[in-house]
């Protein structure tokens, strides 16, 4: 065991990379969320921005072409449950799941002739000073830019919740959804942009992984980082800036186990590949205590006939 | 102009209607996606709903059958009861994977020992694994307010992570010359849960059966039945009427943990012979549709496991005849689930249509 091979600033640099597609289906899931809705098909959408973002990609030889592909595609997938849940009134938790089962599968086929290739690369930043101070270069100036993007989402959700009208609406529409009828509000309307808006942003975290991140493609690559964002809004307490902090601990957490299986650590790789989610439980029972936070109508259908 | 209307009082006939027309419709979009792929529709529904149980070689295909849907059923059963009660276990798979590991590995400690008496304890040591592997997100939700689907389902990772780690370690066949996985225990008679093998039969299809009337009792001649329902359907009323909810959710994910794991001996000590890395195949999450599609009714939960494990027999002979991917029966079983729950809405609603008003 060698714990000295573990560099400190390649570590926090990887970790802002491994962070990036949590934080992505994070911040989507946790505008849902503040719409009322629960949408438990992330990892769904996930999965199929990630084949959509990486086929399209392939295809046109154009990273950011696949990554808008890749939103595309979670948004069309969330539409699917926007309908389910919004129109058909159906239960929001079944409808998630069938999201879910329903998106691997997809992906699975749509992937077949995928396997194995490698997609065009993303070019990294590199800004000639800025990226050659020795610690902070790595750590701040050379990510690919979809990295900046993902915390740029964070802040524009942040200013878009806590300063703008339409976020005002959006909360109100998840703290009460007959009160924001009553008020004149297109409740379900409001909840259909909030489900494309996460399903845009689920399908963008999932090409980041098959893009960026590993970058190839492989049957249900995404191996529950759909479900860790869930826990990651919980965690958030449904706060934006939380989420940012919530994606670079779990980030951390796997990139170090990462590390720790290359450094030869004792403990099994089993068992070190096991953590993140054990620590996403552990975070879930810390953070249960306190359900104040959550949206009033969270899960709740709304017709305007109740 | 079409408007939903809310009925008075839910139909009683719809929701046993709808899972049919629901199979239907799935057929029809199916078959279309059959067709983009460059297979003929038609050829390839009668090969995975038909050829199976009626064509030339059915009487190979035939047994299989209630191999396959023995654990959808002994899974989906359990889920039901959770289900019913607003109680949300889809860590089913991760439960399944641990009833196999605590019984196989039970087996396994008394090789080469033959006695009629080891496959029973299997039994009740998967029973016990996949009990308390259940309890995890229950406990957790009754002490903590846990949410039990995130829970139980980062419990699945963790559980197969454990299964490759018993296959590569502890479990691991010592004669195996250094392959993954443990020793074959189907082939011996005291740990085999087959009862015959030829004719398609072992003890995971009993059990399933005795699950299926055990439930019935449970759900519609039984107080604790009548609570589950009530607390699922006004969680307040079945409150003020004395319902423990905490007694309720440790039953519940108690019980299917248990059913879960039970499946997964099955499974292991007969049809996969041996724990090793992938012999899972998302039972635990197909269960949740065949729970759905069964209407969380006993009688229906069989009749839709037989119905999904034709879809899986049949897709795989679909695969080698038509070379149809092994991933579209995946997305054929989401999509049959998406084409149930919008139908669902018929339930509780009409469809009422108004003559146009003139503005």
């Amino acid at each position: 065991m060698d714990l000295s091979a573990i560099n400190p600033v390649l570590l926090i640099a990887s970790l802002m990379v491994a962070a990036t597609p949590l934080l992505l289906a994070g911040i989507g899931e946790l505008v849902v969320e503040k719409s009322g809705v629960l949408n438990l098909g992330v990892e769904g959408m996930m999965i199929v921005g990630a084949i959509c973002g990486f086929a399209i990609s392939v295809e046109s030889g154009s990273p950011f072409v696949g990554l808008i592909a890749a939103m595309v595609g979670g948004a069309v997938l969330s539409l699917l449950f926007a309908f389910l849940t919004q129109y058909a009134l159906a239960n929001q938790v079944a409808s998630g799941l069938a999201l879910t089962l329903f998106g691997l599968g997809l992906s699975a086929l749509m992937g077949q002739s995928y396997v194995g290739i490698k997609p065009p690369a993303m070019a990294k930043l590199d800004i000639p000073v800025l990226s050659d101070i020795p610690v902070l270069g790595p750590i701040l100036f050379s990510h690919d830019p979809v990295l900046y993007v993902g915390i740029a989402i964070v802040a524009a959700t942040w200013a878009f919740l806590k300063f703008s009208r339409a976020g005002l609406i959006l909360r109100a529409v998840g703290e009460s959804h007959d009160a924001a009828h009553a008020l004149g509000y297109n409740v379900i309307l409001v909840r259909c942009l909030a489900i494309m808006f996460g399903g845009a942003c689920a399908g963008l975290g999932g090409a980041y992984i098959s893009l960026i991140r590993v970058p190839q493609w492989t049957e249900g690559m995404t191996a529950g980082i759909g479900w860790i964002a869930l826990a990651l809004v919980v965690f958030a307490s449904w706060k934006p800036w939380r989420v940012l902090l919530g994606a670079y601990l779990f980030g951390g957490i796997s990139v170090l186990q990462l590390n720790l299986q290359a450094a030869g650590v004792a403990i099994p790789v089993e068992y070190l590949a096991m953590s993140p989610y054990l620590i996403t439980i552990l975070v879930l029972v810390i953070m249960s205590a306190d359900k104040s936070s959550a949206p009033a109508s969270l899960g709740r259908s709304f017709h305007a006939s109740q | 102009m079409i408007r939903l209307e809310k009925r008075p009082m839910p139909s009683r006939t719809l929701p046993m209607i709808t899972p049919v027309i629901a199979v239907i419709i799935t057929m029809i979009a199916g078959g279309a996606l059959f067709a983009v792929l460059g297979k003929d529709p038609i050829e390839a529904i009668r090969t995975i709903f038909w050829d199976p149980v009626f064509g030339e070689f059915a009487f190979y295909y035939r047994p299989q059958l209630l191999v396959k849907a023995a654990p959808l059923i002994l899974i989906a059963i359990g889920l039901s009861l959770g289900f019913r009660a607003g109680i949300w276990n889809i860590g089913a798979e991760g439960q399944y994977i641990m009833g196999a590991i605590t019984g196989a590995a039970v087996g396994l400690a008394f090789y080469p020992t033959e006695s009629i008496f080891i496959f029973p304890l299997m039994v009740v040591a998967a029973a016990i694994g996949g009990w308390a592997w259940g309890m995890i997100p229950a406990f957790l939700k009754v002490r903590f307010g846990t949410n039990e689907i995130l829970v139980s389902l980062m419990l699945v990772y963790v559980a197969q992570n454990l299964l490759s780690s018993m296959a590569l370690g502890l479990l691991k066949n010592p004669e195996g010359m250094g392959f993954p996985g443990s020793r074959n225990i189907a082939t011996n008679a005291s740990t085999s849960s087959w009862i015959n093998e030829a004719a398609g039969l072992h003890w995971g299809i009993v059990f399933a059966f005795i699950a299926v009337i055990f439930a019935y009792i449970l759900l519609y001649r039984h107080i604790l039945g009548f609570n589950i329902q009530l607390s699922g359907e006004a969680p307040r009323a079945a409150r003020f009427a004395g319902v423990n909810p905490t007694r309720l959710i440790l039953f519940c994910l108690g019980v299917s943990g248990a059913l879960a794991g039970m499946a997964g001996l099955f499974e292991v000590a007969g049809p996969a012979g041996q724990i090793k890395i992938g012999f899972n195949v998302g039972y635990g999450f197909t269960a949740i549709i065949v729970a759905f599609l069964g209407r969380l009714h006993p009688v229906g939960i069989v009749l839709a496991a037989m119905l999904m494990a034709l879809t899986y027999i049949g897709g795989e002979l679909a695969q080698g005849t038509l070379g149809l991917p092994s991933a579209a029966i995946q997305v054929f079983q989401g999509m049959l689930l998406f084409f149930l729950l919008a139908l669902d809405l018929l339930t509780n609603y009409r469809i009422a249509i108004l003559p146009r008003r003139a503005f």
